[in-house]
């Protein structure tokens, strides 16, 4: 049996969206029916729309914004291994809530993605729970170790077809190993996605170094430590002709030194996180672990030139870096927290808050940053390039208007460790629909074995 | 108060008033009997995730001059050890019925998290957290420099126009930190000395002029008061310095420099002291030395901090 048909009435699109500041009203009302996982008709309501049918889901998106899905490149899903933190299902799930139809999922499980058998696994569970397409990222050394390369081949000819490869969480600091990889990763059409951050420059580091590092007796996390490795990796690309993407920049400088790399022509991409385009180290003065995260929070000036390399066209894409921990890992003193925080369900509020309202980004703009690019960094195929007739129907409905406490009744994942709970936040993620489902409904979660079954029939 | 986290955020009122009580506690304790009973009935728990038999000492004997009941918490050899959370143990002091928790633990802000996480209701004072900060050892000194200064007329004054030059190992100092922020708003003039490895990053945007030499320090700031810090031998591994002759040669308060001083100038040192390293024996010894003084002083401001925190009705403010 196939899935239902449905109709979106009256939603503005995102790409009719192009200038930045523009009020969401100024788009035309758009009518879409999707049938068999694609858009089969777009009409302008205007024009008369498009006519309900009995049988079909119709969704009344009056006042919302139409994206293609969203595509996180960077996300930690935690199994195998971490279960108590997240699973494939949980973290797709925060996914779909968060207006997500695509999660790329860190290599750093345990076992660790190395291998052709664990990607194919997580791809697995992934389609099996289906509320969102999950891509596994392989890594690039043997259990991150950062010695030896893993089974980049086999997991690129895998049923995964893994494209993209990191070692998150670890740096790959060896320049030799860091050469070879990008040359061999280069060999199956993949990217190297590197966290940079010199091991030896932040061995027990704590926080942004800096005056409030030195005042609240933190370790120490120098921007340089990030700056010196995208600066090398960037030569290393250019050397060899390889692409390179950079996960979440952080820092004033490392924002000039990738303008730099790509004024010369190379193929760097660059990412950064909705939390580093808003939140700074002062927030550390509280102690609290929630604000614990690699790399660390920076300073004010940091945070805004993070936001006008985006409106640059400097950084590429924004990706959640999504990092469940449980209660106990965040429940402590300081240096003993783990490092992280979860940001599926928060991405596009954030978004909308530090890029939309202050005029960095148009919404056109901002599908760009998180679906359009994503998707063409990580190699994506069947990915929706635009919300036509015959694109698959994966679609995110945001309403911009409004806000909200953000609190724990929008988090979906097993872990709560978001630093936003509390803070009132813009905006509200609607409806996702994954090819041609709905995995979100009326900012519901669509229930477990709906979405499965839906998943399956849509794959067929 | 309800607290005593750091000196960072504690007005010159309210130092002052610690200060001007531990007068009065030191008072008290010329006398034959020493024991007060302000605190009797309530329960103070050292909590102390580092060895300092110093530190617990003082505190103890100060607690106890109050007539509280005492119980030290010795992480080491204690369920600590085996990995019992800092909440678990707040959570089990807080069933023993503590009214207040003297905490000294090696990570920074420690203090901080158990006063502000909910899991229990005690006052808590910072008795030395990582690097950032350690209050009362900067209150005892301060207290040390208003007597050393002025004598009978202490009570009531700041410290207006003192000057303080702090040597040594800055960058890992929580007693540089808290002395810096306390004497800075007694309206002391600090200075460090220290080779640039051991200057905190960033301490140019703080209140406080920074020196490289030491003998540039004590004839440009004419200083009232040295006060030399402890140096590890393991900052010479981790390449902060060379070594210890070349430690010495720079930064020790060595015979050369004490006679370089001003006639008043006092000499201080939290101890323990290395003696030949950063302070010779002379220097130690000498009439100027306030080591000892301190080490007395340290009961008398802990007995205050102890009143002002766990005596009749607990407020709210920090």
């Amino acid at each position: 049996m196939s899935n239902p048909d449905i109709l979106i009435h009256g939603v503005r699109i995102a790409a009719d969206l192009n200038e930045r500041g523009a009020d969401a009203i100024d788009a035309p009302a758009v009518d879409l029916r999707i049938r068999d996982g694609v858009i089969v008709e777009r009409a302008d309501s205007a024009d008369g729309g498009i006519e309900p049918r009995a049988g079909e889901q119709v969704i009344d998106a009056d006042g919302q914004i139409a994206l293609t899905g969203l595509v996180d490149l960077h996300t930690h899903l935690r199994e195998p291994g971490f279960e108590q933190s997240e699973t494939v299902l949980t973290g797709s799930r925060a996914a779909a809530a968060g207006g997500f139809t695509t999660v790329f999922a860190m290599a750093n499980t345990m076992p660790v993605q190395d291998t052709a058998g664990v990607v194919e696994q997580v791809l697995r569970l992934g389609d099996d729970a289906g509320y969102a397409t999950v891509r596994p990222i392989g890594a690039v050394t043997e259990d991150l170790a950062g010695e030896r390369l893993s089974e980049i081949g086999a997991m690129a000819k895998s049923r995964a077809a893994v494209r993209v490869f990191s070692d998150d969480g670890k740096c790959v600091h060896d320049s030799l190993l860091m050469r070879r990889a990008l040359e061999y990763v280069k060999t199956f059409d993949g990217v190297i996605a590197q966290h940079a951050q010199d091991p030896r420059l932040t061995e027990g580091a704590q926080m942004n170094e800096g005056a409030l590092s030195s005042e609240l007796g933190l370790k120490g996390w120098p921007a340089v430590a990030e700056e010196s490795i995208i600066a090398r990796d960037a030569l290393l690309a250019e050397h060899i002709g390889a692409r390179l993407h950079i996960c979440h920049l952080s820092t004033e400088g490392s924002v000039e030194v990738v303008r730099w790399a790509k004024a010369r022509g190379i193929a760097v991409t660059a990412e950064v996180t909705p939390h580093h385009l808003l939140l700074t180290e002062e927030l550390v003065r509280s102690y609290d672990p929630r604000y614990k995260v690699n790399p660390p929070l920076r300073r004010e000036q940091d945070v805004l030139a993070l936001r006008r390399a985006v409106a640059d066209g400097v950084i590429d894409i924004v990706a959640t870096d999504h990092a469940p921990h449980p209660v106990e890992a965040k429940e402590c003193e300081w240096d003993a927290a783990a490092f992280g925080m979860v940001g599926l369900e928060s991405a596009l509020p954030i978004a909308l808050l530090t890029l939309v309202s202050e005029g960095h980004a148009s919404w056109a703009e901002l599908e760009q940053l998180l679906s359009h690019r994503p998707a063409a960094i990580g190699k994506l195929e069947g990915h929706p390039t635009s919300l036509s007739v015959g694109e698959v129907a994966d679609i995110a409905l945001f309403d911009p208007h409004g806000s909200s406490a953000f609190g724990l009744d929008r988090l979906h994942g097993l872990s709560v460790n978001s630093p936003y709970l509390g803070m009132e936040l813009p905006g509200r993620v609607t409806t996702t629909i994954r090819h041609g489902y709905l995995t979100l409904a009326d900012g519901e979660l669509v229930d477990r074995e709906t979405v499965a079954a839906a998943a399956k029939a849509a794959a067929r | 108060m309800r607290h005593l986290l750091d000196t960072r955020t504690l007005e010159r009122e309210r130092a002052i008033l610690i200060l001007d009580t531990a007068e009065e506690m030191a008072a008290t304790q010329q006398r034959d009997v020493k024991k007060l009973p302000v605190l009797r009935g309530k329960t103070v728990v050292n909590l102390f995730y580092e060895d300092s038999t110093r530190t617990r000492i003082s505190f103890e004997a100060a607690a106890k001059r109050l007539s509280a009941d005492v119980i030290t918490f010795s992480a080491k050899g204690s369920s600590v050890s085996k990995g019992e959370s800092l909440k678990d143990t707040a959570q089990t002091l807080q069933a023993i019925g503590a009214d207040g928790v003297v905490i000294r633990h090696p990570a920074s802000g420690a203090p901080e998290r158990l006063a502000r996480s909910g899991w229990i209701d005690a006052g808590v004072l910072n008795a030395g957290d990582g690097t950032h900060e350690h209050p009362t050892q900067a209150l005892l000194d301060a207290f040390t420099m208003r007597r050393r200064l002025f004598g009978d007329t202490s009570r009531g004054r700041d410290l207006d126009g003192v000057s303080v030059v702090i040597v040594g190992d800055i960058s890992h100092s929580r007693v540089a930190r808290s002395n810096l922020w306390l004497l800075h708003a007694l309206g002391a003039n600090v200075s460090f000395v220290a080779p640039e490895t051991l200057v905190p990053y960033g301490a140019r945007e703080w209140p406080v002029q920074i020196h490289h030499s030491l003998d540039e320090a004590i004839r440009v700031e004419q200083p009232d008061v040295v006060m030399m810090l402890r140096i590890q031998s393991e900052r010479m591994h981790a390449a902060f310095f060379p070594n210890e002759r070349e430690y010495a040669r720079h930064w020790g308060l060595d015979d050369a420099r004490l006679g370089r001083l001003t006639e008043e100038a006092i000499i201080m040192h939290p101890g323990p002291m290395n003696r030949g390293l950063e302070i010779s024996s002379r220097a130690a010894d000498s009439e100027r030395s306030t080591v000892l003084e301190q080490v007395a002083n340290g009961v008398s401001v802990r007995m205050a901090a102890l009143y002002l925190l766990l005596s009749g009705e607990r407020g709210e403010s920090a």
